[in-house]
Order: C-alpha cells, then sequence, then structure tokens
C-alpha cells in the first residue's frame, strides 16, 4: 500500500528548535566541516521557562492586587471625595472583619446555599429548553420563523425589567426569582445553540446519509456534536449571566440570598457586609463558571487533540 | 497486495455483477421564475455494473449536480435515476460516496468513521470494528486507526473517506473530484491505489473530475460534460488495456484519446465563452 511517512503532516514532525546558546556568535570561527551537534532542547529548561513566566506573571498580579487595595484603604480611610463619594465605603480591613464574623455564622451559608440552589435550579431549565428550542430553530425553517421574533423581543429586556410583572405573574417569589434567573440563562444558551446548529457542514449530513443514517442519526452523530462546541460556550455564559440576573431577582423578594444579603446589608447600612456581598457574588459566578466550563470540556476533547 | 476474497461480504458473493445505473431523461433545474438555472439538460445515461466512469468537464458544468441526481442529494426535476433497477429516492449506504474534501466526522476517530456505516446497518460493535479494521488495513492506514481525521494528511483522509464507503458493500461508488485538492504525487498514488480496490471489489464507479488525464487513466468511459445547461457531449471509450500504469500515459492510445478529450473540452469551452459574450 502507500507510504504512511510521507504523507504525515509537517506538525507531526517538528522540526528541532534550535538552542539558544547555538545562536551566540562563537569566539573563534570553527572548521565547516565539523559542525558542532547541534544539542535538542532539553524538557527540563522548557519547564523552567515555564515556570519563570508563571512566577513572573503571578508576581505581578499580587502586585497589581496589593496596589489595588491599598489605594482602596486610602481612598475609604481618608474619605475621599473626588465626585466619586468613598466616605460610606467601608475600608479592606472592615471588610476583612466583616468577613471573619460572617463565615462564622450559619446563616450566611444559608444565604450563599439557597443562592446557589436558585441559579442551579434555574440553570437546568435554561440548559434543557434553550438546547432544545435552539437545536428546533436550527433545523426547522418553520420553528425558526415562528419562536424567533420573540427571541428578538425578549432578548433585550434586563433582568431587572422583568421585576414588577414576575412578581404579579407568579405565585410565589420564590417562583418569580427563578423565573427571572432563567431569563438570564436561556438567551445566550438558546442563541449560541441556534448559532451552532446552523454551522454543521452539510457535506458531513449528506455524508452519514450516504452511510444510511436516519434522520435521529444524522442529528446524534452530526448536528449535535458539531454544535458541541457552540453550545458549550452558550452554557458558560448562560451560568455567568444567571447570576447577573438572580441578583435583580432576589433584591426584590425573598429572605435568603446572598443577593438578599447585600440589599439587606444596604437598608441596615451595614456597609463591609455590602462589600462582601458583592465579592462572594463575583467568586460564585467565576466559580459556576469555570465548572461548567470543565464540566463540558470532556465532550470537546477531538477539539483540543487536532487543534 | 491484500487477498481479493478476504473483503468480499460474508452473506452475498460480493457486488460483482450488481451496481447497474440507469439515467433516464433526468434534468435538474434550480430556482424557479426569472432566477431560473438549468444545472442538467435532459441526459440519459446507461453505466453497466462494474464500469468505471469518469464524467469530465468545467467547473460549474453541472457534473456534480448528475453526481448528486445518482446519489439522491438532488431530487431531478424531470425523468429518473435507477440502480440495479429499484428508484432512487434518498442517499442509501448501496451508493457510497467520496467527497472532495473534509467529509469525515471531526469527533470520531478514524476507527469509529470506517465503523459507521456498519453501525448503522445494524451490526453489533464487534462485527463493524472489525469490517473497519479490515477495510483501514486495505487502505493501509489500520495503524491510525485511533487518530482523529485532522490529524491525518489529505491524502490519508480520503482514503479513510474511501475505506468509509466500502465498508458499507456499495454496489455503486460516486466520487466527487475527490483527488481534487490533493497534491500531483499524491494524487497519482491515490489514483493507482483507487484502481487497485476496485480492481478486486468490481464495484460501478462513476467518478467525477475536471482533470483530463486523470479521467483518461482511471476510466473505461469518459463522459464529457458541456456547461450551462450541462450536457453529456461525447462518450468517449478510452482502449487502453487493464491493469493500468503509470507508464501507458505515453501510449499512442493514451495520448489520442487525452488530445481527443482536450480538443472537444476546449471546444466547448470557446462555443461556452462567446454564448455569454453575444
Amino acid at each position: 500500500m502507500l507510504s504512511e511517512q510521507k504523507e504525515l503532516r509537517p506538525e507531526a514532525h517538528p522540526a528541532p528548535q534550535v538552542a539558544q546558546s547555538v545562536s551566540q556568535a562563537p569566539e573563534r570561527p570553527t572548521p565547516k566541516l565539523e559542525p558542532k551537534p547541534v544539542k535538542a532542547p532539553s524538557k527540563w529548561t522548557a519547564k523552567q521557562r515555564d515556570w519563570k513566566g508563571i512566577a513572573r506573571h503571578g508576581g505581578l498580579t499580587l502586585l497589581s492586587l496589593a496596589v489595588g487595595i491599598t489605594l482602596w484603604h486610602v481612598a475609604s480611610e481618608n474619605s475621599w471625595n473626588f465626585g466619586i463619594n468613598f466616605r460610606n465605603v467601608p475600608t479592606p480591613g472592615e471588610v476583612l472583619t466583616a468577613t471573619v464574623e460572617n463565615v462564622t455564622d450559619s446563616e450566611f451559608y444559608v444565604h450563599i446555599g439557597v443562592s446557589i440552589q436558585r441559579v442551579l435550579t434555574s440553570f437546568v431549565l435554561a440548559s434543557i429548553l434553550g438546547i432544545l428550542i435552539g437545536i428546533l430553530m436550527g433545523r426547522s425553517r418553520t420553528a425558526r420563523a415562528m419562536i424567533a421574533p420573540y427571541i428578538e423581543i425578549f432578548r433585550p429586556i434586563p433582568a431587572v425589567a422583568w421585576i414588577p410583572l414576575a412578581i404579579y405573574m407568579w405565585p410565589t417569589e420564590e417562583s418569580s426569582i427563578i423565573f427571572i434567573t432563567f431569563l438570564g440563562a436561556f438567551f445566550p444558551i438558546v442563541l449560541n445553540t441556534l448559532h451552532g446548529v446552523q454551522q454543521t457542514p452539510e457535506v458531513l449530513v449528506r455524508a452519514v446519509q450516504s452511510l444510511g443514517a436516519n434522520q435521529f442519526a444524522v442529528f446524534r452523530h452530526v448536528v449535535f456534536p458539531a454544535a458541541l462546541p457552540s453550545i458549550s460556550a452558550g452554557l458558560a455564559i448562560g451560568m455567568g449571566v444567571a447570576w447577573f440576573s438572580l441578583l435583580a431577582g432576589e433584591i426584590i423578594s425573598g429572605q435568603y440570598g446572598i443577593g438578599y444579603f447585600t440589599w439587606d446589608a444596604y437598608s441596615m447600612v451595614r456597609t463591609p457586609d455590602i462589600v462582601l456581598g458583592m465579592l462572594v457574588i463575583g467568586l460564585l459566578g467565576t466559580v459556576s463558571t469555570a465548572a461548567v466550563k470543565m464540566a463540558t470540556r470532556p465532550l470537546l476533547a477531538w477539539q483540543e487533540r487536532t487543534r | 497486495m491484500l487477498d481479493v476474497l478476504k473483503f468480499k461480504p460474508p452473506t452475498s458473493e460480493g457486488s460483482k455483477g450488481k451496481g447497474q445505473i440507469v439515467i433516464d431523461e433526468v434534468s435538474v433545474t434550480f430556482g424557479s421564475g426569472p432566477t431560473t438555472h438549468q444545472a442538467v439538460e435532459t441526459t440519459s445515461l446507461n453505466i453497466a455494473a462494474g464500469e468505471f466512469v469518469c464524467i469530465l468537464g468545467p467547473s460549474g458544468c453541472g457534473k456534480s449536480t448528475l453526481l448528486n441526481a445518482v446519489a439522491g442529494y438532488q431530487k431531478p426535476t424531470t425523468g429518473a435515476v435507477t440502480v440495479d433497477g429499484k428508484a432512487v429516492e434518498k442517499p442509501g449506504p448501496e451508493r457510497g460516496m467520496v467527497f472532495q474534501q473534509y467529509s469525515l466526522l471531526p469527533w470520531k476517530t478514524v476507527y469509529e468513521n470506517v465503523a459507521f456505516g456498519p453501525l448503522m446497518a445494524g451490526h453489533t460493535r464487534t462485527e463493524a470494528g472489525s469490517t473497519a479494521n479490515t477495510f483501514l488495513e486495505l487502505v493501509g492506514l489500520k495503524k491510525f486507526g485511533d487518530r482523529y481525521p485532522a490529524e491525518l494528511s489529505g491524502g490519508m483522509q480520503q482514503r479513510v473517506g474511501i475505506a468509509r464507503a466500502l465498508a458499507n458493500y456499495p454496489s455503486v461508488l460516486l466520487m466527487d473530484e475527490p483527488f481534487g485538492a490533493l497534491d500531483a504525487q499524491t494524487r497519482l498514488m491515490m489514483q493507482e491505489s483507487l484502481l487497485d480496490i476496485w480492481r478486486q471489489f468490481g464495484t460501478t464507479v462513476v467518478f467525477v473530475t475536471h482533470d483530463v488525464d486523470e479521467a483518461v487513466f482511471l476510466a473505461d468511459r469518459v463522459l464529457i460534460m458541456s456547461a450551462s445547461p450541462g450536457s453529456i457531449i461525447e462518450d468517449v471509450r478510452v482502449p487502453l488495456p487493464r491493469p493500468r500504469s503509470t507508464d501507458m500515459v505515453s501510449t499512442p492510445d493514451y495520448v489520442k484519446t487525452r488530445t481527443f478529450c482536450l480538443d472537444t473540452i476546449r471546444a466547448e469551452s470557446r462555443r461556452a465563452f462567446e454564448e455569454q459574450n453575444k
């Protein structure tokens, strides 16, 4: 049969990287007939370089954070007021004290737990519905014509704007909060799924049809995997927006939740708790988005290997 | 070369004698009203079982459209295609298809791509797997089964594409400029390799190309198509013996056939060009 080696992509045999020492000019001209053996770059030096980079960038990150916190401290300690007023902004030290107080209080964890539960419920609902409707719209022109106008009208409406109507429409406060959070997650998921499905290369659909695939198999083996990178991006964005919307929902109603905690701290003028609430929200949003990305990663292994 | 008998399907005596294609008064028109475009003019054709036919023509002449009608992707506006007496209504595994490029499923390994057809046909995983291995061996890529398509070169991907189509033991193999995106050396190797495989299987091959040398080297019959609307203007028998080898390209028969094809296409292109300028 044909030679396999010849056809291998050049990337499969990367040219040996020239070691850095070689590029330095030799002190004396060396005879050309006896070239020095080029040293293969050792893995150790590459690793060391990596660590150096991490150390340098990590150092920069820490330095930047230290500067930011110091500025914050100075600004609130001296009650700076130059248009932006720092008089009621707690110092980093006060926020730290509030943090220590709260982490020893079990109610703080109830707030966090309730918020996580709401986000998860809304996110799961938004994922199921968003992916289903996105796929439906991507594969059927009729569905697209019928659903797209609603998406276009409702998508730009921010979560906060839904608050009054949600209170009227839903039987409990809990359900209106979940509805608002759901809306936030739903639109990015549905739009990304739709986009992913529309990106399905038609030649792949034809190819599997010629291999005996029925409509379901076309969907399962072509349309869905083709849309997966886009769907998982939508899920990660949806998770971020879900937190964003949850806060809006929790501010108007409820007696638990980290958004309620933050708003309650405002009403009670516990300014350090406001900042603590904000920081917790940011942290939860970041961690959950990273969790979604990690969860979808195994499904996209083929992409990583071929990138 | 590998043993011929090894690749016969276990259930029947192979695809020999099957794969007769009848194209009966087929025409294809796209669009309606003022934007109507006739891609294929009414065409009738008989392709015998086991024949290797090349459809040769300039880009945009409708040769792919005609092939798609046989594949079942394109419903003819008039007329009908039958394969072994059965009307073609949709794509099916008895008509294997090889595309120009990028038609392997990128999220499946090479092995899974080739095993896909047998799995769809209802074979068990084990059966499909051994069929996949057999065909990967046939195209010389057994070692690459656990790679993803993008990790392979263009030529290797096309060999997987051929293995994947053959794994269903099709009676007809339809190829749409399968080597068009390959470099000249790889293309030559692929052509010889394809002739080898075809000799072992005896499937009917309909091969679309715009490369005159490729058509004459591979085919029993070269069908030359003219552009807009596409129609077959010449049906050329290639008088070269089988098995073919690359040194035949200097024989008088080869040169004569090639010159005839080239002249026909050139005259046709000139006519089309003048028509456009009217």
